[in-house]
Formats: C-alpha cells, structure tokens, sequence
C-alpha cells in the first residue's frame, strides 16, 4: 500500500478512536468524585505568591 | 586571599546555598571553577559575535538583492555591537535572586508591547486610508511604501510585534507567579525577548524592501525563519524551565494555554517555512511543497496561527488576569480543563475552510467545515468561563474600567468565534470569501479580543510592574475604552455593509447569464465605507496613543506602593 493510504487509513480509524476516547477520558476524569476540592485549590493559585516565590518550607508538592 | 575571594564573589552573587555549607577549601574551589567556567562563556561568546559579525559582513559583500544586503549590515551591527557590549562586561555577574521574581524582562515587554501596538495601527491606518484614497501611495515610495509592500508589515506588526510581545511578556510574568519560581535560565529570558524583537526589525525591513515568501502571516524569508527558530526554542526552555521548578504540585490551566500555544505555534513555523534557499547569498527560498498541498499547508498554518497564537495563547491571559483583576477564582476550574482540551483537540483541523471551491478535495474543506462549526462548543464554553468569573461581582463593571475592558474582549472572542464558524459553512463562504467581510471579522477578532484583552493587561501590569499604588487615570481609562470600542463598531459595521455588498455585486447576472458589475464598479461603490472604517482605525489608534499617556504618567507621576518602599528591592 502506498505511504498516504496506509497513513490516511490509520488516522480515520485507530488514531482517530484513540484521540475520542482521550478526549471523553479527560471529561470523566475531571468529573471524578472528589475533584471539586482540589481543583478549589488550584483555583486559587493566582492569589498566592503574586510579590515574591515560595520559598523551600512553603513549596507544596 | 581566601578573604578577598569571598568578599568578590559574594558582590557578584555567585554564592548559592550548597557552596556556603561547604568548608572553606572546597568553597574556594567550587566558586573558582565557577567563575573559571563563566569566563570560559565569555570567550567562547566573544568568538562567537565575532565569527557572525564577519561572516555578516562577507555576506553583505555578496549580497544578492537588497532585502538580504540590508539585513546582512543589520546583523553585522547587532552582533558587532554586542561583541564590544560583552567585552566591556567581562568579569561582571549579573546577580539572580531565586527569593525574586525576574520582572526585568516582564517591564521591556510590556514597552515593547505598547511601542508595537501604536506602530501596527498607525501603519494599518495609513493602508486603510490607502484603500479609501490611492493618491496616499506616493509616487516617490512607490515600491517601498505602497499598499502592497506596507500590508504585511501592518499584519505582522499587530500580530507578532504586539500580539507576541504581549504573549511573551505576560507568560513571563503568569508563570514565575503560577509557580512560585523566578524565571528559568537567568539571562535566557532577556535573549529570548531581544532576539523576537531582532525577529521583528529583520520581517519588517524584509517586507518594504521586498523580501517574502508571499506565504500571509509566514513572509519572513528563510535566514529569518531559522532566526526565529532558534528565539522560539529559547522561549519554549525558558517557560519549561520554570514549570519545572515549580512550587506549586498543580500546573495552573493559563500555563497548559501558553504551552500548547508555545509548542503549536513552533511545529507550524516549522512546516510552513520548509523552503530550499536558492542562494545562500540571497533572500529568495523555494517551499518544498507544491500546488495544492502548499496551500493546504499554508492555511492549516495560517488557521492555526488564529487559534493558537491569537487564541490559545490570549486564552491564558484571560485565565489569569481576569481572575486576579476580578479578585475571584476563575467560574469554573473543571470547564477550564475541558475548554483547553476541547479547543485544541478541534482547531488543529479547522484549516481547510479557507480553500472552499478551490483545488482542495471536497472531503478535506467539509472536513474543515465541521470542525469550524464543532468549535463553536469550546470558544463559548471558554467565553462563559471567563464571563462567569465575574458572577457576584458585576458591581466592579461600573467603577473599574480596566475589567470593563477584559469583559468587552472576551464578548468579542465570543462574536468572532460566533462569526468565524457561520463564515466557514461552503454556502456562506461562497458569499464572504474575498470580500471585506473576511477583514471584518478578523479585525473584530484582532481589534475586539487581542487588542482589547492586551491593554487590560497592560493597565494591570503596569502599576503592578514599577510598584504604583494605582493607574494615573480611571477617566483616561474610560476614554480609551470608549474610543477602541466606538472604533471596532465602525470597523466591523463598515466591513459587514461593503463585504456583503460587494459579495452580491460579483454574483449578480442579467436575464441572459451576463454579470452585471464589473470589478471596478464594486470598488467604487466600497468608497464611503472605506472611508468610516479608516475612522474607526483613527480612533483605535487614537485610544491606544492615550493608553501610552496613561500608563507614562502611571510610571512618572503615581505614588509609589507604600509596601514596597520598607522593603529594599534589588535592582535588576
């Protein structure tokens, strides 16, 4: 088969799938139980830190 | 001796925390290696600049055209100059305080956004007066400074001199604050900054003096190209570097924006602008894709320049500084992550729209089509997003017009992306392509949401940045929000009465199948409209002229944040 059907037919069915399911992955993993609380937090980054970096003893991981 | 050492390098900043918990031999050893290897990169520097400086001069020697002799000179005077700059700071350190944010670069960004801003819409301006009135394309310019030449030069001014500025400068500033972290790699970030303005005198001068690709917003010709790759790679480094370093265990959702757009924008530079030199004295390249796969190439770049560098990128603007100037979260943080996957997942395929009826199977601009109309899902999911992060605070629309102004772009992003979607259905287009509509909507989409986005920002900034205590002026403020919004109005109308018309004009046909209007007639009907809409670029122009006043005066005049002045800043 040349290069461009073998591509084309791979990226209208495996890969095209493969993005779907990432996609619908990321919408069911936002939506996880428990999400809110964190994402509360993360929210709120722009409101720490705005005049200098965390230092060491203040770095969260 | 050991005494002198230290007293030396603790002026110069080289100390860091692990070589202070050493005992004092090793210190001395550790601090003499590192100073060793700065001035190893001194020299190796110095070689460096001058190397380019001669091979820019032989090549100015050969020069075959003058686009290419003058960016030669150009060359071999920055990196001369530069060369002389290093050589007079041999032995100084510049110090990089990792409990400091590196706001230096911040601060020439958002100048050099300003400068930039008022250039692009003076030029676009005098080439929209040039429409109205072609006797502005002077006989003794011609071929320097007629519309043709002065176009691109307005296009890439506005968008990559502004816009990127603009970009570079704010994604700078989010993600230190974002992180918790100074800025990655010390001077890197000055380099990156310096080099895209470098960038921009190297597109700008190529365009008058005719240097282009003729690819529309890809003209840089090939040297320029490979410049900006090199820039582009530093910035991507440099936003990556402090991501890395963060203090923060979340990556806040404006940094995902910035980095899809950083990356995107760097894989389509890379394919649009593969091109073959013809001689390596000379400006002329040839692409290395023909006919209609060229231009498939050209608009999947140039649609996705619209969505990753205009969008994308003014995205992570919104999510941070609307936010911080509301003083509330962003609306929803679960919305944000699926906007962001969303919009990039759908406008990498958008492209093809812009080649309806042309060489382009059908299948490839249907396919183009259904995504530009699935977009519509994304931008308005995002446009709610940012809207809605004022709930409970609309009150602030009234006294403070700096978020008036980020609320007014952000109902623009959601008018053009409204506009662009219906514009890229096969029966609309047949209408709307190649008529003023299509500048219409991209000037709503540039004026309204890039530009109005940028000076929120900028007004934010600014005080922020030279630590005032506020803007100089709210009323100027106002004033420049009424004349920009006044003047995209008058832009936008214009574009929409002189598209469609002249859209209808070149399908009419009388009872035999004859066409009715010859091309000329239509311009000639086009005639009051260019006229407002050269006004409505005056009083844009004329809004972002008292920006510059205010934010002047915010630097000269404003009082000082009372915080700031018990604390000592380093200067930097």
């Amino acid at each position: 088969m040349e290069t461009y059907s073998l591509m084309r037919e791979f990226a209208d069915s495996w890969m095209l799938l493969f993005l779907f399911l990432f996609f619908i992955g990321v919408v069911l993993w936002v939506f996880r139980p428990g999400a809110s609380k964190g994402y509360r937090d993360t929210a709120s980054i722009p409101f720490r830190h705005s005049d200098k970096p965390a230092t060491d003893e203040e770095a969260r991981t | 001796m050991l005494f002198a050492l230290t007293q030396i390098n603790a002026r110069m900043g080289v100390w860091d925390d692990n070589t202070l918990s050493l005992n004092p031999p090793e210190r001395s050893r550790i601090v003499l290696g590192k100073t060793k290897g700065r001035k190893m990169l001194n020299y190796i520097k110095l070689i460096a600049l001058a190397v380019v400086t001669l091979c820019a001069l032989i090549a100015a020697n050969y020069a075959r055209d003058v686009a290419y002799l003058v960016h030669a000179i150009i060359i071999a005077l920055v990196s001369g100059g530069l060369f002389i700059w290093t050589l007079r700071r041999v032995g100084d350190t510049t110090s990089h305080p990792q409990n400091e944010y590196m706001d230096s670069v911040v601060r020439a960004g958002v100048i050099a956004t300003a400068f930039w801003g008022v250039v692009g819409f003076l030029a676009g301006v005098f080439i929209a007066f040039q429409l109205a009135f072609p006797v502005l394309n002077f006989e003794w310019a011609e071929g320097y400074a007629n519309f043709g030449r002065l176009r691109p030069l307005h296009t890439s001014a506005v968008i990559f001199a502004f816009g990127g500025n603009a970009l570079i400068a704010s994604s700078f500033y989010v993600v230190q604050r974002t992180s918790a972290a100074r800025l990655w790699g010390g001077n890197l970030g000055w380099f990156v900054f310096w080099g895209y303005q470098l960038f921009i005198v190297l597109a700008a001068t190529g365009y008058l003096l005719g240097g282009t690709q003729s690819k529309e917003y890809a003209e840089p010709e090939w040297y320029v190209d490979l410049w900006l790759t090199v820039v582009w790679v530093a910035y991507l480094a440099v936003f990556l570097g402090t991501i890395i370093k963060r203090k923060e265990p979340h990556i806040y959702v404006a940094n995902w924006f910035y980095l899809s757009f950083i990356i995107t924008v760097a894989m389509l530079h890379l394919v649009n602008n593969a091109t073959i030199p013809v001689s390596i004295f000379g400006s002329k390249s040839v692409i290395v894709w023909a006919g209609v796969q060229d231009a498939m190439t050209q608009w999947w770049y140039g649609h996705n320049a619209v969505g990753f560098f205009l969008t994308a990128g003014f995205l992570g603007m919104m999510y941070y500084f609307v936010p911080k100037q509301a003083e509330r979260p962003v609306f929803s943080y679960k919305l944000s992550i699926i906007h962001f996957w969303a919009l990039i997942f759908l406008y990498i395929w958008a492209g093809p729209h812009h080649l309806h009826y042309t060489a382009l199977p059908d299948w490839a601009s249907t396919l183009g089509m259904v995504f530009s109309i699935v977009l519509w899902m994304p931008s308005w999911g995002g446009m709610i997003n940012g809207l809605m992060t004022l709930s409970g605070a609309w009150d602030k629309l009234r006294t403070d017009p700096v978020i008036r102004m980020m609320v007014i772009s952000i109902g623009f992003y959601g008018m053009s992306t409204f506009e662009g979607p219906m514009m890229s259905i096969r029966a609309v287009n047949s209408l709307s392509h190649y008529t003023d509509w299509t500048i219409g909507h991209v000037h709503s989409g540039a004026l309204g949401w890039n530009g109005m986005i940028t000076f929120g920002v900028l007004y934010f900034l600014v005080p922020v940045l030279w630590k005032r205590e506020a803007l100089y002026s709210l009323k100027l403020v106002s004033w420049h929000f009424w004349l920009a919004t006044i003047g995209i109005v008058l832009y936008a109308a214009s574009m929409w009465v002189t598209g469609i018309m002249e859209g209808l004009m070149w399908r009419e046909v009388d009872a035999n199948g004859f066409l009715v209007n010859s091309f000329a007639d239509t311009v000639a009907a086009k005639f009051p409209m260019y006229v407002v809409r050269g006004l409505g670029g005056l009083m844009f122009l004329l809004g972002s002229i008292i920006m510059c006043y205010n934010l002047w005066m915010t630097v000269k005049k404003s009082p000082a944040k009372e915080s700031s002045l018990s604390v000592a800043v380093p200067a930097e």
